[in-house]
């Protein structure tokens, strides 16, 4: 309103914890709150193996949900991760299993290779529908998660699709169970997932294209940018996330199964959304969905330990997460209004 | 808290329908409005008038409900009320049509005027008794709409008048407009002032904000002035002069509005355009640009020159034949036009200009980021050091520089997307209603600032429903009516009638005529 005194710079540190986004900082704190609940149900829930368990068992809604994180902040959605996720984890056992290439290392090095490759391919597929087709993100990747699913099904004959060679599965497992520097290969897995995601999403131009795509599509337009590619491109990062997700999940199991990635849409798309990412985009937090993919798994885990709620409720309770934090978040932009 | 004893401008005997005794509103520490007292009586229309960030808005929602004051009070027939909100004023027969449009666009005409409030008879709607009403309301504020006619297909202008004939459904004794006639042109406009003069004439007090300062004097018993929140004057319309109340409200003199034109009439073409098409909304128009000439558009809302110049620039699918310096050009999209040194400025600041939720560094860089960056890296200092240079060019007046785009005033909106787009560093400059919105004061700087670029040897398209601004601004004006180019004005023929004849086909005294006729 009175906008018409000149600029002065008095920004002193108490002005500048006024100006923190509380929906920045409120995942974190609810992270906290959990820390402390666990702690109380089970004195073992804040040993350092446990949490570095759950973190590990967190990785693939963790490295999924970076890349939803650019979806979503881009004013899209995608709902066909999990089945995709199972499609790619199948076509890669299914490559490992054939013995196109001679030496197991290679093989796997190959079959990294084949994962990622299938999954920017789903992903772009998925973007190429939304963007050319110009129809709705929920419809297209609804179809294509029922399309995804039921190719895995046909594939693995109803079944499961195993790892046959047990030499490569002893050489594979460690990208699960391993550990680098103290830290588990998935915590690290994480981190850098994070780190390149953030990077990308907060200091390239690519990354300023998605939030401006996500925050109004017509001035992104007007400005220049190639809406159709932002958007194309934030799907195929889904599909590269999900591949290296896949990767970290395959040798845990050596299988992918009817039901592999069942419900990893839920949980990716709420730990978006808790991370504080604005579901109708122009606004991503990649640490934010970090958070939010270990509270997610840190409820599982204190749910397990306490037995004051069956632990088969776990989908009830992840469903009813993402609602309060759509309220919390509500509030909190209203105060902010 | 003390309350100032309450010294309402009472002309004696009636009592004011509505009055603000002493009323401020802070957001947080800022005030943003400061002891406003003021009154209107039954059958009165009283103007408030100021620039963009005066309080005018502040000050209506106020006296609507829509936000409570911090200090001070409201009184409804002399007695201090409290509204519980906006439906709480309206119950006390106080109605503010609001300045954005807030429609159901798939919803028909008489579905949106009754929304809410159908009429039923046993649990069906009566679609027909709402759409005999409906009509029924449209017409006595001179217009003619089908109501069943989707919200979508109508223009701006008639989606205004369905907003006025909705908020007048209910029983009303105050009516507060909120800028009603940003997006109207001159007959429209004349035809909301009349129906404005028989509220008055039946009693209904209305309070008027516009910064259409001729239209305010024209409507007007009394007019107050805000400036900085503050409550500058009050006085009766016989008593000011559109010029007077400039001044007034900018507080300085404002006699010369419109810079100085250069003579351009020898110089090269720089853009010739041929029958150009863009499929429902220009035929076949031709038109040249020379170079450091204003070249103004004018024509009524709908005529088609926005979509001519978004076909133009690639943002819309379009034929015809564009040459750039001689040359010729195809232009896919905006990003060729854009890298030919060809921008567009879109009227919509706030849904194509600018992202309004984003800072002002994200919004000024947003078009030009490439030269802000190294390798795949955005390098935020050398955005910070443009940022700076864009505040001091333009005289973007922020509180703070972390500000969202959506939190500036219009003006600095405008002036913010304007540097955006120079950056780009064109050649040609097409700008869409430059001043809409606009306070007087703003509107002097962004005429300066189009006659420096003219000067520079670049050439601007100026695209304005105020017809005004396109006489007082350019060099040659073109007109255009249902599509198609139909008529240029230069030197002593730039005048209202004469862009008026073309704009509708019609002679204006017969147009005078049709209105005197109604009125």
């Amino acid at each position: 309103m009175s906008d018409t005194k000149a600029i002065t710079d008095t920004r002193g540190f108490g002005r500048k914890m006024a100006d923190l986004d509380k929906t920045a900082v409120a995942p974190f704190l609810a992270l906290a709150a959990l820390f402390i609940l666990g702690a109380l149900v089970n004195p073992n829930f804040l040993s350092v193996d446990n949490l570095l368990n759950v973190l590990t068992r967190s990785s693939f809604i963790a490295i999924i949900a970076v890349g939803a994180t650019f979806v979503i902040s881009a004013g899209g959605l995608d709902l066909s991760v999990g089945s995709m996720a199972a499609l790619v984890a199948g076509i890669m056992i299914l490559f490992l299993n054939s013995g196109a290439v001679d030496g197991d290392m290679a093989m796997l090095a190959a079959g990294v290779v084949v994962a990622i490759g299938v999954g920017a391919f789903a992903g772009l597929l998925n973007g190429a529908v939304i963007t050319i087709g110009k129809i709705e993100p929920f419809i297209v990747t609804l179809g294509t998660m029922a399309i995804f699913r039921s190719v895995t099904v046909w594939l693995a004959d109803g079944g499961s699709i195993a790892m046959k060679s047990i030499a490569m599965r002893n050489m594979f497992r460690p990208m699960y169970t391993g550990v680098f520097l103290g830290l588990p290969i998935p915590v690290w897995i994480i981190i850098a997932a994070g780190a390149l995601g953030a990077f990308i999403l907060y200091k390239t131009s690519f990354g300023r294209h998605v939030i401006a795509v996500g925050s109004n599509e017509d001035v992104a337009r007007y400005s220049g940018i190639h809406v159709n590619r932002v958007r194309a491109m934030t799907y195929i990062l889904q599909g590269i996330c999900v591949a290296i997700a896949v990767v970290v999940y395959v040798p845990r199991l050596g299988a992918a199964t009817t039901t592999t990635g069942m419900l990893w849409e839920l949980q990716a798309i709420t730990a978006v959304v808790i991370g504080g990412t604005a579901l109708r985009g122009g606004v991503g937090r990649i640490w934010g969905t970090i958070c939010g993919a270990f509270m997610l798994e840190v409820v599982g885990n204190i749910m397990v330990l306490s037995n004051i709620v069956s632990e088969y409720l776990i989908g009830a309770v992840q469903g009813t997460i993402i609602i309060i934090a759509m309220l919390v978040q509500r509030t909190l932009q209203k105060k902010k209004a | 808290m003390s309350v100032a004893p309450a010294s309402p401008n009472v002309i004696d005997t009636p009592i004011p329908v509505l009055e603000a005794r002493g009323i401020a509103k802070a957001f947080g520490p800022v005030e943003v409005l400061t002891d406003i007292t003021l009154s209107v009586m039954p059958g009165e229309v009283h103007a408030i008038i100021g620039e963009n960030g005066a309080g005018k808005s502040t000050l209506m929602k106020l006296l609507s409900g829509h936000l409570a004051p911090t200090r001070g009070t409201v009184a409804i027939d002399g007695e201090p009320v409290t509204f519980s909100g906006p439906v709480d004023a309206e119950h006390r027969g106080l109605v503010l049509v609001h300045q954005e449009i807030l429609l159901a666009p798939d919803l028909t005409v008489a579905q949106n005027i009754f929304m809410g409030r159908e009429l039923k008879r046993g649990l069906m709607v009566n679609d027909r008794e709402m759409n005999r009403q409906s009509a029924e309301a449209v017409r006595s504020l001179g217009a003619e709409i089908d109501p069943t006619t989707q919200i979508a297909r109508l223009s701006i202008a008639r989606r205004q008048l369905v907003q006025i004939a909705r908020a007048l459904q209910v029983p009303h004794r105050v009516v507060i407009f909120d800028e009603p006639t940003a997006s109207l042109t001159p007959f429209e406009t004349e035809a909301l002032l009349k129906v404005i003069r028989d509220l008055r004439d039946k009693g209904v007090a209305v309070l008027y904000i516009s910064h259409r300062l001729p239209e305010v004097g024209a409507i007007a018993d009394r007019i107050t002035v805000l400036r900085d929140g503050k409550l500058i004057a009050t006085r009766s319309a016989a008593e000011l002069q559109p010029v007077d109340m400039a001044r007034l409200m900018v507080g300085r003199d404002m006699s010369q509005l419109y810079p100085e034109r250069e003579d351009t009439a020898t110089r090269q073409n720089v853009l010739d355009v041929k029958n150009f098409d863009v499929p429902a909304y220009a035929r076949d128009c031709s038109f040249t640009l020379r170079k450091g000439e204003i070249l103004g558009f004018a024509g009524l809302i709908g005529a088609g020159r926005t979509e001519l110049f978004e076909g133009l620039v690639g943002l819309r699918t379009a034929h015809g034949e564009i040459k750039l310096n001689g040359k010729p050009v195809k232009f896919h999209n905006v990003r060729d036009s854009m890298a030919a040194g060809i921008v567009y400025l879109s009227e919509d600041r706030k849904g194509k200009g600018l992202l309004l939720a984003q800072d002002l560094r994200t919004n000024l860089t947003l078009a030009t980021l490439e030269k802000f960056t190294r390798g795949p890296l955005i390098e935020r200092k050398r955005e910070d050091k443009s940022l700076d240079k864009a505040i001091t060019d333009f005289d973007i007046r922020a509180r703070r520089r972390d500000l969202l785009a959506g939190q500036l005033s219009g003006g600095n909106q405008q002036k913010l997307l304007l540097a955006k787009m120079m950056l780009l560093e064109p050649g040609i400059v097409i700008i869409d209603e430059p001043t809409r919105g606009i306070d007087i004061g703003t509107k002097e700087q962004i005429y300066r600032f189009i006659a420096d670029l003219a000067k520079a040897g670049k050439s601007v398209v100026v695209i304005s429903s105020e017809m005004q601004e396109l006489i007082g601004i350019c060099h040659r004006i073109l007109v255009m009516r249902s599509s198609r180019i139909v008529g240029e004005v230069t030197g002593e023929a730039m005048t209202e009638n004469e862009i008026v004849v073309y704009a509708t086909g019609v002679k204006i005294n017969e147009a005078e005529l049709y209105s005197a006729g109604n009125a």
